[in-house]
């Protein structure tokens, strides 16, 4: 899809026609930070994943007293309720998982669609559609969830479309800043001279120049998407009890921490790991396209 | 990071239509007060997406046609939307704030006027003590660049920035308050009429949460915008002339590294004010901030609306004071908008 734009640009088509983002993605693995990230990111979903199957209680069952000291057959203790730690923490990840990657991929669309609309068209549609975007910045993005939250109740669809349309002003902005330059360039003029339709100019010819910053900006919304959605579940807005879920887990075994801490600790360490891996990649993507990769390091 | 980048290039990119740095001012100024305006359309429109109405929402199980009667009535419910809206707007800028709708009926001006201190108080403290940490931490690792306190510098302050807040402050609950070091209460418990201030030790963890959320950006940023004033030929000069390396950072580099972080900073406090609603939450810290999570949790929506709009009115303001000040402070942005 990239063949025309590469051939309008330079009528000399180069040896390699490599995708960009194949390339930054070469580079950035080169990175030790992103491979640190990466492998972060595979043992989390990895245990949230596959991490069920191997849990030896149901998450929902009662298997001890309230906040027991790990034993044999309950390896991390239980919670508040006498349930097995261990059970609920494999089972706790699916949801913030599958919650923030849907909330990011919503972001993600309506905000690229935004974003290139803004560009492309320019004038008054770009100039009114960015306002709409500042509008939507100028609430903290736990603020406008948790408005939400009060009037509909805590769904969790509900939580994935906002996060979803916190996100979007911030694609939007990236998506446009990028591509206000690719707009401008000889083979998008041909394209249209050549009578493209409108949609297939945006996304055959100037998404595809974009996609490097698009993958940097991804990385740090799925960063920002999982800390907000293990947040409203922290808060008590996400999955409801009695569902194991990370965020839910800290605040129900809060209160037992000194007694027994596994509760908090363990979806506390995973959430961190998770956030702190995807920041990793999100790092190493970001230095290796703005080229800082000279040294291998920093 | 890349929307404090964002709203850093907004500001610098600004046409400059009205002459002179006021008119610049006062369009920012202006375009605030628009965008607070629509701030409050969006919070009533959000109350108004019920499949119900509000009243049935509170009430629940529990609604008689009679209590549903009178709480439509008290919240104006049978109105048209928009003089619900206009009635609602002007309340607010009276200062009505409308009454709680859990039991006891407060006025929410009287509910949250302590809390609103209380915040205010955090906030302060944490942004005291982050700001010039992390101009400190920002301009010795630009300083040290690429040696070990450089990469160590960058390593934490990564880690930190990539934290949910709420995890950052479950950490230091468990470090601090109460498995490893059982040094500070885990709970901030200050009774309803104490003020923080007579309770030092019960801050020290929120506060600590909020620096810790906050100085990871500005100290990027800081370090970033060091090294380029670092490189320049004026510091050049100063260190040929002689001078002292501390002279020539602290002195010299520093006053022109700043400005370009003052934008992050002042975005860095406009974040303290989302910030504090989950920090806030854990330590049970009598704020605006628990006091938003309660009120969602109890569905008492004037109470959410009121905090909804004061939380991001504040958002709203110390947007517009960082491009001011960032206007004020460089030459470079004054003068081309002569």
């Amino acid at each position: 899809m990239s063949g025309a734009a590469a051939a309008a640009v330079s009528p000399i088509v180069a040896p390699k026609r490599q995708r960009p983002f194949v390339v930054l993605l070469r580079r950035a693995w080169r990175l030790p930070r992103t491979r640190i990230g990466f492998v972060l990111v595979l043992l989390l979903v990895g245990t949230a994943l596959i991490g069920p199957i191997f849990a030896p209680h149901d998450p929902t069952a009662f298997a001890g007293a309230p906040f027991a000291k790990p034993s044999s057959s309950t390896l991390l203790g239980t919670d508040n309720l006498g349930r097995d730690v261990l059970s609920r923490f494999l089972w706790g990840g699916r949801s913030i998982l599958g919650l923030s990657a849907a909330a990011t991929l919503i972001g993600l669309v309506l905000g690229v669609s935004i974003g290139l609309v803004a560009a492309y068209s320019r004038g008054l549609l770009d100039d009114s559609l960015m306002r709409v975007m500042d509008v939507i910045l100028a609430f903290p993005s736990i603020v406008l969830a948790l408005v939400a939250v009060s009037t509909v109740g805590p769904k969790l669809w509900l939580i994935v479309l906002v996060v979803g349309f916190t996100t979007m002003p911030r694609v939007a902005r990236v998506t446009r800043g990028a591509s206000a330059e690719v707009v401008e360039r000889d083979f998008v003029q041909s394209a249209e001279a050549l009578g493209e339709p409108r949609a297939k100019l945006l996304l055959g010819e100037i998404l595809p120049n974009i996609t490097s910053t698009l993958m940097v900006e991804a990385s740090l919304r799925l960063t920002y998407a999982i800390g907000l959605i293990a947040g409203l579940s922290f808060l008590g807005f996400g999955e409801q009890p009695p569902a194991a879920d990370w965020g839910l887990m800290i605040n129900e075994n809060r209160q037992g921490l000194t007694v027994q801490p596994w509760g908090v600790l363990m979806p506390v360490i995973a959430i961190a790991l998770l956030t702190v891996g995807t920041s990793l990649i999100g790092d190493g993507l970001a230095r290796a396209s703005a080229g800082i990769d000279r040294r291998g390091d920093e | 990071m890349s929307a404090f980048a964002a709203r850093l290039e907004r500001a610098t990119r600004v046409v400059p239509r009205p002459r002179g740095v006021w008119g610049f001012i006062l369009r920012r100024i202006l375009l605030g007060l628009l965008t607070l305006f629509f701030v409050s359309i969006v919070v009533f429109a959000a109350t108004q997406a019920l499949p119900g109405d509000a009243a049935r929402a509170f009430l629940g199980r529990n609604a008689t046609p009679q209590s549903l009667a009178a709480l439509r009535e008290q919240l104006h419910l049978n109105e048209p939307v928009l003089s619900q809206y206009f009635h609602w707007l002007g309340g607010f800028l009276r200062g009505d704030l409308g009454k709680s709708l859990t039991g006891s009926q407060e006025p929410v001006t009287s509910l949250i006027g302590p809390r609103i201190k209380n915040s205010a108080f955090l906030m302060l403290i944490a942004a005291a003590i982050s700001v010039p940490l992390s101009i400190a931490l920002g301009s010795v690792a630009a300083r040290r660049r690429d040696r070990v306190f450089d990469h160590a510098t960058s390593v934490v302050l990564l880690v930190l920035a990539a934290l949910p807040e709420f995890v950052t402050a479950i950490v230091l609950v468990v470090l601090l308050g109460t498995s490893v070091f059982h040094v500070l209460p885990p709970v901030s418990l200050i009774p309803p009429n104490g003020s923080p201030w007579n309770y030092p030790k019960e801050l020290v963890l929120p506060v600590l949460a909020l620096v810790l959320a906050v100085t990871p950006y500005i100290a990027r940023i800081m370090r970033a915008s060091m090294i380029e004033v670092l490189e320049s030929d004026y510091v050049e000069m100063a260190r040929l002339k002689g001078m002292r390396e501390q002279t020539v950072l602290w002195r010299h580099a520093l006053p022109n590294g700043i400005a370009p972080a003052i934008q992050v900073i002042a975005l860095s406090l406009a974040y303290l004010a989302g910030g504090i609603v989950v920090v806030e939450f854990v330590f049970a810290y009598p704020g605006i901030g628990s006091a938003f999570v309660g009120a969602v949790s109890n569905r008492d929506l004037p109470t959410v609306q009121a905090l909804g709009i004061l939380i991001a009115a504040a958002y709203v303001v110390l947007n517009v004071a960082a491009d001011v000040a960032t206007i004020l402070v460089s030459p470079r942005l004054r003068t081309s908008l002569r």
